[in-house]
């Protein structure tokens, strides 16, 4: 390893501390209580439920990856790389819901 | 001639430019794993959401117990991600002591999260709901919810237990992996340990009886690259062990919710 990526290294670990993993872990907490008190009060219709639901665990997610994992700290043309290129594939796969409904649709007319 | 040494020492020093992404070729090792392996899980939660999206008589069988056990397991593994990362700054400060002692902390964190869903699993089977690849409990539920959803929708018995085992093998692996990170050789004789004791004390119906034998797998794994290639682990193997446990918490942020909160029955 070169003397350049240890300096980057120990610079990310001087940018996080023990308050700051706490104060992520505590709003992971909530975030996650949260998500139940939700779905146990059936606050929404399922498809809205299904929405919020996900929003609130894409922020978990950004989360757990910017602070647990460091990303936040590394080297911008990692973040991107890594981010965009996972990010694209997921979409892609959004392709099929339209059927889902569309499959769902047919099975209510019926 | 360039000789062997000289190519070393070309490798050690200013041989090669820097890295692309100015950090180790391992932790990037790590992250293109990690991508393939959020496809593999992004796939199933897709197919997932898919069969819950396209089937509007998708059962909703968990009841409060269910989601009590499941809202713990979430805990046990935001609290591991917890206690990883600050196995990462400590072994970042070369604190041997600190470092094990929050791998082993996390290790707990980990393994109760596999023993609960273990739990669950064979309470969810024993009340019918499995996959055809399953043997039938002996005294198992021959009616009631569970039984008759395991024969209307198939499909959320396959997607439940084909998702939450994925993940439960991907756990599995970490505490192993995070084992060998803190106590190396010592570590073998404690999987072999748990090998015997998962295979003996669980039913022959049971699919953690037959499953147990991934714990052998792993044995056989660990040995031979702890024997074949033993070395002390350094703050950036604990990084990397790091940035795989995070992923595993990380995907489980996305089956909590799908599965289980999606699913949920007040009574």
């Amino acid at each position: 390893m070169t003397h350049a990526a240890d300096d980057l290294v120990s610079e990310a670990h001087a940018h996080q501390s023990k308050a700051m993993f706490a104060w992520v872990w505590v709003s992971l907490l909530v975030l996650s209580a949260v998500e139940v008190f939700l779905a146990y009060n059936q606050v929404f219709t399922p498809g809205k439920m299904l929405g919020v639901l996900m929003a609130l665990s894409i922020i978990k997610s950004a989360l757990i990856i910017g602070y647990f994992m460091h990303l936040k700290f590394e080297y911008g043309p990692m973040k991107f790389v890594l981010m965009a290129s996972l990010v694209a594939c997921l979409v892609l796969m959004c392709v099929f819901f339209p059927d889902a409904v569309r499959v769902a649709m047919k099975d209510v007319v019926q | 001639m360039t000789t062997a040494t000289d190519a070393v020492q070309s490798f050690h020093g200013e041989g090669y430019e820097a890295s692309l992404f100015r950090t180790y070729s391992k932790k990037i090792g790590m992250w293109l794993f990690l991508l393939s392996d959020s496809l593999t899980f992004g796939a199933l939660l897709f197919a997932y959401s898919y069969a819950r999206i396209s089937n509007p008589a998708w059962p909703t069988p968990f009841h409060r117990e269910s989601i009590i056990r499941a809202s713990i397991m979430t805990f046990f593994l935001l609290t591991s991600s917890l206690t990883m990362v600050l196995a990462v700054a400590a072994a970042s400060r070369n604190d041997k002591s600190w470092t094990k002692k929050w791998l082993f902390a996390t290790m707990l964190c980990g393994g109760g999260f596999v023993i609960l869903h273990g739990w669950e699993w064979q309470g969810l089977i024993s009340e019918g709901l499995r996959l055809s690849a399953f043997s039938p409990a002996p005294h198992g539920a021959t009616s009631g919810e569970f039984f008759d959803i395991a024969r209307t929708v198939p499909q959320f018995a396959g997607t439940f237990f084909t998702l939450t085992g994925m993940h439960m093998l991907h756990v599995t692996i970490g505490v192993i992996y995070l084992g060998v990170v803190a106590f190396k050789k010592k570590f073998l004789p404690v999987i072999l340990a748990f090998w015997l004791m998962a295979w003996l004390m669980t039913p022959s119906w049971s699919p953690f009886h037959y499953g147990a034998h991934v714990l052998l797998v792993a044995f056989v794994v660990c040995a031979i690259i702890l024997f074949l290639k033993p070395k002390d682990y350094t703050d950036h193997d604990v990084e990397v062990a790091g940035l795989y446990w995070h992923f595993v918490d990380l995907v489980w942020m996305f089956i909590f919710p799908l599965v289980y909160l999606m699913s949920t029955k007040i009574t």
